[in-house]
């Protein structure tokens, strides 16, 4: 192994060449290769139709190619099913059958767009409000749910997914995501990650310490924000003052981007793009999603406390399922014959979901000791005696009783 | 087992104690292996284990280049390259957060923390998954990560460079938690440590850093010829010195200080017995349970705070199990209560030999 160069000229050309050589495929300034387009990305208009191309938001070095049809209909699908898993969920938790359910409704599109722009090798790193994603990334929906049925604190193998149990602690899941990437990267795979977070969580120490690592080790890493402009009852004023979201990555030396949150063709050629970028060894990338919490944050909210009933009507117009349906309806891609076909699907993930969190499954209480180490510790063997003798003696009473 | 006095920081070791060493030592010179420090076993079982595996990754703050502030990963860039042994951005979740994703994707990290307080803001990423990791995952998911702290008082460090924090580790379900207290033990336990498929925090003693043992590195280097050999440290206490009278029990830094006290001790006319933990998760309870059943006594030493401390579970344990052989209250000589004082005022606050010879006195002998 050769000496690395010492000093700290060496070391700043390699910086510099680096973003050079990004900028330069573009044929932009690093500058402009670095900063987010002045707007958001956005291909479809409220109503579905496509917005002419000087109105997309887009600029010299952010250009995006309109995706093909038929793949669009693929993510429409995952689109209407995610909305199905959002109410089934919601619902199933005023049912009593769930502990808790943070709902994505309205943030179907960003969903979506996650778990699609990415390949079967690459991973994935959800928050807690990130099941439709984890489920379109092809995870078992009861497997999902586990988390949120309250039978254990994940109920899947990431490793055998390539998904990250859903993340509560805020943005710690962003430097799995950046771990994730520069394991691959020391071995010479491809792999990229999607990393995601929301608006709120990007004032958290690991959100800086994330996509700080991830650039100055030059690592395949999108950190995917899903700006719904509360964190709770916050509002992203109180959480920055940045220009936006997507402006933070420059100070990293990364390149951010915006785009709406609820057009969904627009998410997939972005972060298409993105994956791209840093499956080439461009990474890694911040991109922001526009989008808009419909409901409250969890079912143990009251959002009357602290936005209006007119703000969330105003969302309910950019809707990204009918935004979608409307387009895909005018290109005929989607006939009524396609449109019963998903439906039908969607029927199938509720009672598949409606099966799942109505089956009770008893909890192992001796499980509590068998995963805190590889091998138990002998203290830990004395606790699940002592508990197994307690339910030992538990149940001949009940016995008794019951005789 | 020697184990040296370099330990004497707090200057509490008697002249004769002292004297009575040194010409140990001299006698032992001619026949012995060449004496290596504590900082050598360390970096040379990093070495050994880059050597052995390519899942190992060593980073931290100044490791590279500059071989650690302590130089325990001395020569490793340059001997293994960059990608084995590398600098990070200053930010120790950072460090502790990209160990757990490279874990995750087939790595075994070993990270650094530069000093034992700075290691404060990883602690999110190792309470709330470094340690949770495999039980949130049903066991999909293991963590073979390793954290070395350079750790404890005694070298006359500033404030935040001497905590002794090792109860946080110890009282968060998942974590083992490993203190060597020979020079030996630093290379066989950080070779363990290293082959964990459990993340370990690694106490190292900074005070030890420069102490020196005799015995044949390359020999124990020898046992790893061929995978990990079977006799293991982790969960098992040594008796670091056999006595009949009382038992002080101690790990990490705090052995040097006990066993200096039991040959202070000892020229008193009192047989005092040494256990060395080695590990504080997993903990070995019954050597040291069958230690204080033969002594009937014990003092638990660290330099922790006491107060719901590793000392005071100890205390419980040996209190639990040892109740009817005990002739007196079980005591401790542990850190007060107060944050690690300034340099000049370390030596009122570790446990000095002083200090634990006139604990032994309180254990109730006259009855
Ligand atoms: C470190 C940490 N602090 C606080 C919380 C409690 N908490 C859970 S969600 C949340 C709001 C996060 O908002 P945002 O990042 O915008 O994501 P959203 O919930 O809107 O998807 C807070 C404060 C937490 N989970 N983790
Ligand atoms: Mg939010």
């Amino acid at each position: 192994m050769g000496t690395p160069p010492i000093g700290a000229e060496a070391r700043e050309e390699e910086r510099a060449a680096y973003l050079d050589e990004t900028a330069r495929k573009f044929g932009i300034s690093v500058e402009d290769y670095l900063l987010p387009t002045d707007g958001s990305i956005r291909i479809l208009d409220e109503t579905g139709a496509i917005r002419p191309v000087a109105e997309q938001g887009t600029a010299p070095g952010h250009e995006y190619p309109l995706p093909e049809g038929d793949d669009l209909l693929a993510a429409y699908e995952a689109l209407v099913v995610g909305r199905r898993v959002n109410d089934q969920n919601s619902a199933l938790v005023r049912q009593g059958r769930m502990a808790v359910y943070p709902s994505s409704h309205g943030q179907e599109a960003c969903q979506v767009a996650a778990a699609l722009c990415l390949g079967e090798d690459d991973w994935m790193f959800p928050t807690y409000r990130d099941s439709v994603a984890v489920m379109t990334k092809g995870i078992d929906p009861v497997e999902t749910m586990t988390l949120f049925r309250g039978d254990w604190h994940g109920g899947y193998d990431p490793k055998k997914y390539k998904v990250g149990i859903q993340s509560t602690p805020l943005t710690t899941q962003l430097l799995h995501g950046v771990g994730v990437a520069h394991a691959a990267k020391l071995r010479g795979e491809d792999t990229v990650v999607l990393a995601m977070c929301g608006d709120g969580a990007t004032s958290e120490g690991d959100f800086h310490e994330a996509l700080n690592f991830a650039a100055v080790f030059k690592l395949p890493v999108i950190f995917f924000v899903q700006n719904n402009q509360y964190a709770i009852s916050v509002p992203l004023a109180h959480q920055t003052a940045a220009p936006s979201l997507a402006h933070k990555a420059v100070g990293y030396g990364m390149a951010g981007e915006r785009v709406d949150g609820n057009d969904l063709v627009a998410l997939l050629a972005v972060l298409r793009r993105a994956v791209r970028l840093a499956r080439d060894g461009h990474g890694p990338l911040l991109v922001e999603a526009h989008t808009y919490r419909m409901q409250a944050h969890t079912n143990a909210d009251d959002a009357t406390r602290y936005r209006q009933d007119a703000e969330v009507q105003e969302w309910m117009a950019k809707d990204p399922v009918t935004r979608m349906r409307a387009y895909l309806q005018s290109e005929s891609v989607l006939d009524d014959a396609a449109e019963a076909r998903i439906s039908e699907a969607a029927e199938a993930m509720a009672t598949r979901l409606r099966d799942g969190m109505n089956e009770d499954v008893a909890p192992d209480p001796e499980d509590l000791f068998r995963f805190v180490f590889t091998e138990p510790t002998t203290q830990l063997n004395e606790q699940r005696a002592r508990l197994v003798d307690e339910l030992a003696r538990d149940a001949a009473t009940d016995t008794e009783a019951t005789r | 087992m020697t184990v040296t006095t370099s330990s004497d920081a707090n200057g509490n070791v008697s002249a004769a104690t002292a004297r009575a060493t040194e010409r140990a030592a001299e006698n032992a010179e001619a026949s012995q292996p060449q004496p290596v420090t504590f900082a050598k076993a360390l970096n040379t079982a990093l070495a050994d284990a880059l050597e052995a595996s390519d899942d190992v990754v060593l980073f931290g703050e100044d490791i590279g280049t500059l071989g650690g502030v302590f130089r325990i990963t001395d020569g490793l860039t340059d001997r293994f390259g960059e990608h084995r042994c590398f600098d990070t951005p200053l930010a120790e979740s950072g460090i502790a957060g990209m160990a757990a994703g490279m874990a995750m994707n087939g790595m075994r990290p070993v990270v650094e923390m530069q000093f034992d307080a700075f290691a404060y803001p990883a602690l999110e990423q190792i309470f709330s998954h470094i340690a949770k990791m495999h039980n949130r995952t049903r066991g999909a998911l293991k963590m073979p990560i390793v954290i070395r702290i350079p750790y404890a008082g005694g070298i006359g460090g500033v404030e935040h460079h001497c905590d002794s924090s090792e109860s946080y580790y110890a009282h968060t379900p998942g974590l083992k938690v490993y203190a060597p207290a020979t020079v030996a033990d630093a290379y066989r336990m950080l070779r363990e440590a290293i082959d964990s498929d459990d993340p370990v925090v690694f106490f190292e003693p900074k005070k030890l850093y420069w102490s020196k043992d005799r015995f044949d590195l390359d020999a124990l280097r020898a046992e790893y010829d061929g995978g990990a050999p079977a006799s293991r440290s982790e969960g098992k206490a040594v008796i670091a010195r056999e006595g009949t009278d009382a038992t002080l029990v101690a790990y990490g830094p705090s052995v040097s200080t006990a066993m200096a006290a039991a040959e202070a001790a000892a020229e008193e006319g009192r047989s005092i017995e040494v256990v060395d933990l080695r590990t504080i998760v997993p903990l070995d309870d019954a050597t040291v349970a069958a230690s204080v059943r033969k002594t009937g006594r014990a003092v638990v030493v660290a330099e922790t705070p006491g107060f719901a401390s590793v000392a005071s579970e100890l205390v419980a344990r040996i209190q639990e199990r040892c109740f009817h052989s005990l002739a007196a209250p079980v005591l401790r000589v542990t850190g007060f209560d107060v944050p690690f004082p300034a340099p000049k005022l370390e030596e009122f606050f570790l446990p000095s030999v002083d200090r634990i010879l006139d604990t032994v006195d309180e254990l109730q002998w006259e009855a």
